[in-house]
């Protein structure tokens, strides 16, 4: 019974599984089951769905489930893509996207795709489909805005239909859509990936029982107890933070605040240090006195080698500002980029540079492979995912990231 | 991914010969004073039924906790709350063996030594499992403790059994509890405890619903004052830039506000023509980013309602 629903979602890669699906069937057998197509949604999806960022794919597959098979694609298309379609795709597309097509299924697949989705916005019009917004593959220019589906489908969530509240609808509505999606990133879940960085250590107030130290003190003292306490272990990693500040690191401001915030309160030893696109032989501690300089030199004696080093920056920049002495766009310097970089490098064994740019588009940019190399590949993306691996890598050197 | 065929009747046959014995007399459809939405009590019915805890998840202030006690009120149950913090470890739900006290009673040749269960301190989930009729457990915010902490609990939760050691038995429930477990989401639960578990997530109610959710908090509340203060309500929810969207439970205490303090619905509609702020703003916007923003879209004269 509905083992071609479980089947369907776990064909979609929802994480169902056969435990789950045997209690679905105990609970529809139960009085709980219900007759109606509504409860057998609402029960499957408690029983089945564990997540809500899968409750909209959930809602998705249900209504395909229910309404059945899909009717064949309207001619509105022709069959195989025209030559016109081909020879510009040909030319047009760089290699890598021209392979990444491939592992799609090629262009016919793309095409095939492309005519079914046309197919359901037809039927979108007449009134009630609801695939829209599953197509995310499309090589034709429109990534990312395919959420609506190739723009041919007006209206699709501008008019909430409120009162509309009939049985077929409720998981037509999607109400959960915006939680399908990588999960936001705040300052709540950017201490909980930092907290990965955790150096567990003894130090400071005795506040806890010693049991060892008890039993070994109290049989010292002929069985007379004789109570003995400890540290209790705390996080007492040491992070030194360096921001990069100003021009293309604008538009990231809003995400190295919160995750500024998020370090503040996480790390106990944290220091914090500012550049502008590489780091030369000074730096600065507050962003907006930046003619209060320090000499770098005196950050690298000061703050030992075991310190963890973040360089957050999205290493964006002329590649002579990296390999050149004086090509730095804001003064002389006499030492090229590399140098210094290289002297945190010898210095400090543990540490990763968080690019906030987009992980993709790395490879576009010269300076970045520069710094991705210098880093041994310890570059890391600022998301949740990119964080936690950089957190490991911080204790762990041979944790790398490639894009 | 596809399975076998031969797996089909093998799955009927477990699904269906599996016993259920117990049947539930009262189904849970909300109080007089919690209104359940048909999925929520759904989901209720289902885990009470198939004795397996629901997690809850959802918006602050969504009646994610009220839930348990409404579920124990409603079914006549004694309800065991455990709220969770971020020093809670699983054992301290289980019991805690107090060594040190022993240890100093046993110097003074106490005679409560002699007797473990003395200095044993029975935690929520044991005094659940030990109560003479079916009980509601709580686990409140289980997502604020460390990470392991689910898993600590996958054993005691699935059989709702526990071995103690000190005393060298295994205490299992005489009536298996209702567990209800909230979250704020601020962890990943792991997936061996989600397999466990119900979920049910509770959505912003719409419209309709939280008429009747204020309704039943203020039965007497002119009509008018509830469309005008839904309005505004709902409207400040849409401004996107919201750091903190105001909640149900905000919703309520503002009308509350509204009600002491005597406003009407006119009074409101007058504040909106002179283009000022309704007033007790402060109930809903709990951060003082938000109500600047509030401010400046009015100085703007943009309406945000």
């Amino acid at each position: 019974m509905f083992l071609d629903f479980f089947l369907l979602l776990r064909q979609h890669a929802l994480p169902v599984t056969l435990p789950e699906y045997l209690t679905l069937l105990a609970a529809l057998r139960s009085d709980v089951g219900g007759t109606t197509v509504d409860d057998f949604y609402f029960i499957s999806k408690t029983a089945l769905v564990k997540h809500e960022q899968h409750l909209d794919l959930f809602d998705r597959l249900f209504g395909e489930y229910v309404a059945g098979k899909q009717s064949a694609p309207p001619e509105t298309l022709p069959t195989i893509p025209p030559d016109w379609l081909r020879d510009a795709l040909e030319t047009q597309l760089t290699d890598e996207e021209r392979e990444s097509m491939q592992a799609m299924g090629g262009l016919d697949a793309l095409w095939q795709r492309l005519r079914e989705l046309l197919d359901e916005q037809d039927e979108r019009h007449e009134g009630g489909n609801k695939w829209i917004g599953t197509g995310g593959t499309s090589p034709f220019g429109t990534n990312g805005s395919n959420e609506q589906g190739f723009k041919m489908n007006p209206g699709d969530r501008s008019q909430p239909d409120r009162g509309n509240r009939t049985a077929a609808k409720i998981w037509e509505q999607r109400a959960y859509k915006n939680l399908d999606d990588s999960l936001e990133l705040n300052t709540r879940n950017l201490k909980m990936a930092l907290r990965r960085l955790r150096i567990l250590t003894r130090e400071g107030i005795e506040d806890e029982l010693d049991i060892d130290g008890t039993i070994d003190g109290t049989s010292r003292n002929a069985g007379y107890l004789d109570i003995k306490m400890q540290p209790s272990r705390k996080n007492r990693v040491k992070v030194l933070i360096l921001f990069d500040v100003g021009g293309s690191m604008d538009e990231h401001i809003e995400l190295c605040s919160h995750l500024f915030s998020a370090a503040r309160y996480q790390f106990k030893h944290l220091e914090f240090m500012y550049f502008h696109n590489c780091v030369y032989e000074t730096l600065w501690r507050d962003n907006s006195r930046r003619k209060e300089r320090v000499p770098t030199w005196e950050v690298l004696h000061k703050y030992n080698k075991d310190y963890k080093v973040i360089f957050v920056g999205d290493a964006a920049m002329s590649p002579y500002e990296i390999t050149m002495p004086k090509g730095s766009v804001e003064h002389y310097n006499l030492e090229a980029g590399i140098v210094w970089l290289d002297r945190f490098k010898a210095q400090y064994p543990h540490l990763v540079w968080l690019n906030p740019n987009i992980a993709a588009y790395w490879p576009y940019t010269q300076s970045t492979k520069l710094i991705r190399d210098w880093s041994g590949d310890r570059m890391f993306p600022l998301t949740l995912y990119g964080l936690e691996q950089a957190m490991k890598s911080l204790k762990n050197p041979k944790i790398t990231f490639a894009p | 991914m596809a399975a076998s065929p031969s797996l089909v009747p093998i799955l009927h046959h477990i699904a269906f010969n599996t016993p259920y014995s117990l049947r539930l007399t009262v189904p849970f459809q909300g109080t007089d004073r919690y209104v359940a939405t048909r999925e929520l009590s759904v989901a209720v019915n289902a885990s009470i039924q198939l004795q397996k805890p629901l997690l809850i998840k959802g918006e602050p202030g969504t009646g994610k906790t009220l839930l348990a006690y409404e579920i124990a009120q409603a079914l006549g149950k004694p309800l065991y709350t455990w709220h969770v913090k971020s020093t809670t470890s699983a054992h301290q739900g289980l019991y805690e063996y107090d060594a040190v006290s022993r240890l100093r009673d046993s110097q003074f040749g106490s005679e409560r030594v002699g007797d473990l269960e003395n200095y044993i301190r029975k935690g929520k989930l044991w005094e659940a499992f030990e109560s003479e009729e079916q009980a509601v457990l709580l686990i409140d915010e289980i997502d604020k403790a460390d990470i392991e902490f689910p898993n600590d609990l996958l054993q005691e939760l699935d059989r709702m059994e526990f071995y103690c050691y000190e005393l060298q038995r295994t205490i299992s429930a005489r009536h298996r509890p209702v567990v209800i477990i909230t979250s704020n989401n601020e962890k990943e639960l792991p997936d061996a405890f989600l397999r466990r578990c119900f979920f049910h997530f509770i959505r912003f109610p719409d419209r309709e619903t939280m008429q009747q959710i204020v309704t039943v908090h203020f039965p007497d509340l002119a009509q008018e004052l509830m469309a005008k203060s839904m309005s505004v309500f709902y409207s400040i929810r849409e401004v996107k830039a919201l750091k903190k969207k105001p909640s149900t439970s905000e919703l309520i205490d503002w009308i509350r506000l509204l009600l002491v303090a005597g406003v009407t619905h006119e009074d409101l509609n007058e504040l909106d023509a002179l283009n000022e702020l309704p007033p007790y703003l402060g109930s809903l916007l709990k951060n003082e980013q938000d109500t600047e923003l509030m401010i400046a879209l009015r100085k703007k004269g943009g309406r945000p309602y």
